[in-house]
């Protein structure tokens, strides 16, 4: 596909590049401190994943194959309009296969295939303060990360178990990164957290419209906060994917019908679609219904 | 024996204004130091640059850290400064709204200097927390609900286990029983003389109450326009004043 | 058999093509250009321009039209456009005092010297709809002044300075030059400049809310319209193989200078205080709102009390950018399927544990044993 006329590649000039790139090597250099940077207007809206569109285009090579998903799917609105937007502009190479690509730009989820040391991972995030919640001022919570003063995450997670017997946060749940940062995953379901500890690939973390970035790099102790008497769990369903049998992945629910009929499916849909090409099948495959 | 905190020529200015004046003292461990005066005395910005919350101007607090002797507190790394207020030090504010996190149940505001110092393990915050529910004479059955519901007198007493927890060594009250019936406030001036006593806490006290500071101080320090005019032991100063302002400020109250 | 929805690319296509359609609408009636957007509806390209952080009166009105009249979403398309601008350079302070003047009102004083010069206001009209704007009409002559407008208008606030009774205003020490909001991220404390250059880019709308709020007792001020200037200022840039200072054009601006009273502190006299506020064209609603704000987030270093939202600064700057509100609120129209099915599966467990607790309470079963009722 040809770029865009009048566009530098990727988009932003070249200074911009380097200025976030600077940003995100001292991002690397501290894992899970958010580095402040110059963020861009971009002409996706802020909260449209601005933050992990300026990190992509920043790191982009014309040899790189990027994947961009939404909610685990290639196929969502916002991951298809990101992939064209780069595509358009640098005209570089897409897939939708995890394996294949170099760098994988993701809202919501972590893939399920495991990554490796040649790939970078990009993440957008709507909110990169974790103690945001529980104190707005951006002044004081900048001295608790400096302190490492994290009390009042425990006093949360302390609330939750009184009030509802469990830690109640599913999606961005709280973890400390590298034994020193407190650091919001971005809105990933707790399922995948487990997948930012000792990863291979470099994960960067970008916020356009709250300016910041930040970083796990490859082979950093990631720990999901909690308890020892209630120690950090994560979802599980007592169905596997009606589609492709997958009894370790994260899965959506789908409404069938108005009368209660639901099924549930892997939220990867790369995963789920390489699976059932090689011959897995669930509950609601075509051919688990001809047998049936 | 050493002194726990000791404090010399202690000043803060508000621009013309003198907020306080060249004030020293040693306190030693297990004593209780009441600061009386009348409203605008200083005893207020006193009490905040004796808990480092305000700079001074000038002058020096040291305090005995364990294991490290006498410290000028100025030498302390911010981060230091703040491990020994949420452990070894206590600040119980006037208003227990200001002291207390009130959105969160009275077992976490109990719980968090716990949870600030390392304690993980849920069950035993949790025994922790109520214990010392009992301990301020609050039902442990309401642990888990909210401070909004408690009256006045009670979210004192939480605040006092809140900042008690950690087994603090030195605790600074600002007028802790002001704002509360005086039924409420015999009840909890009670308490609290158990709670110094059973610890061997020091305190130092900031009250405008006489009453207050016969009752849990030994010693006193008088202050009027950001001086100290009179300072000793608290019968010894109250029975026998010998500044003219202390004799007019034991006169004009009721005595006790 | 269950098909995942798939073909968004499509769809997205689609969805632009219905889009131009509808901003197009009916082929009958001739299509608008933005040059008459530019004369016709200037106040509307002055505000794309303020909050687009751009002065290009055309830019701003192909914005518009592109937008179909939504001014944020023109906003944004302005703003988009000019992050890809080259920088060439930083022009030089514009002077206002020495703004050809076009509008110049004091609500302090009756007569100043230079006097009152009313200009093109709707402050003085009634507002009845004028039936007769339906058909085309000339242009009426502009009346003309039978004499020249001063030369040298003071502003009131120097006026003041002249008595000691207005606050001075000294640039910080070592005259640092001021942060570029748009190349660097916001950062708290916030110095008056950077707080400026927020509330020039802020939306209208919510500095208008804000500095009412300020009005109506939330933030203890009592505020005089001293000045407010509209007019024409000269931008001067001093290229570097010149090496002094070049006009390279005139620009159209709302100045407007909010007096406070100001009670005076242990080191400083009562007096009275500013509140500032610039906007690009003729703007007069959103220079008032600004200079209202402005005044209220210097509560702090007047020692004042800061108790309404108006005196926060984190609140106010992290809130005043319409492009970053408009895209954050409207993200929730992306998928969260994640995130909610993570939700659903709590509140479920939740409920579980809930109706265990009603059963506990009314029969003293043990939630385990009721579960193991339920399945048998």
């Amino acid at each position: 596909m040809n770029t865009i006329a009048g566009y530098n590649f990727a988009y932003l000039d070249e200074q911009t590049k380097r200025m976030i790139r600077r940003a995100l090597l001292k991002a690397v250099a501290i894992p899970g401190y958010q580095v402040p940077f110059g963020s861009r207007e971009m002409p996706l809206p802020y909260g449209w994943g601005t933050g992990g569109i300026q990190i992509t285009a920043s790191i982009l090579g014309r040899d790189d194959v990027l994947k961009v998903i939404d909610q685990g799917s290639d196929d969502t609105t916002n991951a298809v309009n990101i992939r064209r937007f780069f595509a358009r502009t640098a005209g570089i190479a897409t897939t939708e296969k995890t394996e294949d690509a170099t760098i994988i730009q993701t809202r919501h989820r972590i893939p399920e295939k495991p990554l490796s040391e040649q790939q970078i991972m990009v993440y957008q995030v709507p909110l990169p303060e974790p103690l945001a919640r529980l104190e707005p001022r951006e002044a004081v919570t900048r001295k608790l990360h400096a302190l490492a003063d994290y009390g009042l995450m425990h006093v949360k997670l302390y609330e939750d178990i009184a009030r509802y017997g469990h830690i109640a946060s599913t999606y961005d749940y709280p973890v400390l990164v590298n034994g020193r940062y407190l650091m919001a995953p971005s809105p990933i379901p707790k399922f995948d957290n487990p997948k930012l500890h000792m990863n291979p690939a470099l994960q960067l973390f970008g916020a356009g419209r709250e300016k910041r970035v930040y970083a796990i790099p490859p082979y950093t102790k990631v720990e999901s906060l909690d308890f020892e008497d209630h120690p950090f769990s994560v979802q599980r369903w007592e169905d596997p994917c009606a589609l492709c049998g997958a009894e370790d992945s994260f899965l959506d629910e789908v409404v069938l019908d108005d009368a209660g009929g639901r099924m549930f499916v892997c939220s990867d849909s790369d995963y789920c679609t390489t699976r059932q090409a090689a011959g897995h099948t669930g509950s609601q495959s075509p051919v688990a219904k001809e047998a049936a | 024996m050493n002194p726990l905190l000791r404090v010399n020529g202690l000043s803060k200015r508000y621009g013309e204004r003198i907020g306080c004046a060249d004030v020293g003292f040693d306190l030693y461990p297990g004593e209780v130091l009441a600061v009386v005066g009348e409203s605008g005395s200083g005893k207020s910005t006193l009490l905040q640059l004796l808990s480092t919350r305000l700079p001074a101007d000038a002058g020096s607090i040291h305090y005995q850290i364990t294991g490290r002797g006498l410290v000028d507190m100025a030498h302390l790394s911010e981060a230091e400064r703040r491990w020994l207020l949420r452990t070894d030090w206590g600040f119980v504010e006037q208003n227990p709204r200001d002291g207390l996190r009130m959105n969160v149940s009275a077992g976490a505001n109990v719980g968090e200097r716990l949870m600030a110092t390392g304690a993980r393990h849920y069950g035993q915050i949790r025994a922790t927390a109520s214990d010392w529910l009992a301990r301020v004479e609050l039902d442990p059955a309401r642990l888990d609900e909210l401070p909004a519901g408690f009256s006045g007198g009670m979210q004192q007493r939480l605040q006092i286990a809140r900042n008690l927890v950690t087994r603090p060594r030195l605790v600074f009250m600002d007028e802790p029983t002001a704002g509360l019936d005086v039924s409420v406030q015999a009840r909890l001036l009670d308490l609290m003389r158990e709670l110094v006593t059973d610890l061997g806490l020091a305190a130092v006290i900031v009250t405008h109450d006489l009453a207050v500071a016969r009752l849990l101080a030994h010693r006193l320090l008088v202050m009027r326009q950001g001086r100290v005019v009179e300072t000793g032991l608290t019968d010894q100063v109250l029975d026998d004043p010998q500044h003219p302002y202390t004799q007019l400020l034991v006169s004009s109250v009721l005595q006790v | 058999m269950y098909v995942a929805v798939k073909g968004g690319e499509t769809a997205i296509l689609n969805s632009h093509e219905l889009l131009a359609a509808a901003r197009r609408g009916d082929e009958r009636v001739p299509e608008i250009t933005p040059a008459q957007i530019r004369q016709q509806l200037r106040l509307a390209v002055a505000r794309v321009m303020s909050e687009g952080s751009l002065y290009d009166e055309d830019l701003a009105a192909l914005a518009l039209k592109q937008a179909a009249g939504d001014q944020v979403e023109a906003i944004f398309l302005l703003r988009a456009y000019r992050t890809t601008l080259p920088r060439f350079g930083y022009s030089l302070p514009v002077d206002t005092s020495r703004m050809a003047l076009r509008r110049r009102i004091s609500a302090a004083f009756k007569d100043l010297p230079g006097g009152q010069v009313l200009g093109p206001t709707y402050d003085y009209t009634q507002r009845l709809l004028d039936f007769s704007l339906c058909e085309p009409s000339a242009s009426p002559l502009p009346p003309r002044a039978d004499e020249p407008l001063a030369e040298a208008m003071p502003r009131v606030s120097e006026l003041l300075g002249h008595e000691g009774l207005m606050e001075e205003e000294l640039p910080l020490p070592g005259d640092p030059a001021p942060v570029d909001l748009s190349r660097e991220p916001l950062s708290f404390p916030a110095d008056r400049a950077t707080r400026l250059q927020n509330l020039a880019r802020g939306d209208e709308g919510f500095l208008l809310a804000m500095g009412y709020s300020t009005q109506r007792g939330y933030a203890n001020s009592h505020p005089f319209a001293g000045e407010i200037r509209m007019g024409e200022v000269a931008l001067e840039i001093v290229p570097e193989e010149l090496g002094f200072a070049i006009t390279i054009g005139e620009i159209t601006l709302t100045e407007c200078q909010m007096i406070n009273q100001f009670a005076g502190s242990s080191t400083v006299p009562p007096q009275f205080t500013r509140g500032y506020g610039l906007a690009f064209g003729e703007a007069e609603r959103k220079s008032m709102a600004m200079a209202l704000v402005d005044r209220a987030l210097r509560a702090a270093e007047l020692g004042e009390e800061t108790t309404a939202p108006a005196q926060q600064p984190e609140f106010v700057l992290s809130h005043s950018d319409n492009v970053e509100a408009s895209g954050f609120v409207q993200h929730l129209k992306l998928p969260h399927y994640v995130d909610f099915q993570s939700e659903l599966e709590l509140l479920r467990k939740m409920r579980n544990r809930h109706e265990g607790r009603m059963k506990v309470g009314a029969g003293g079963t043990a939630p385990t044993e009721v579960a193991a009722e339920e399945n048998a």
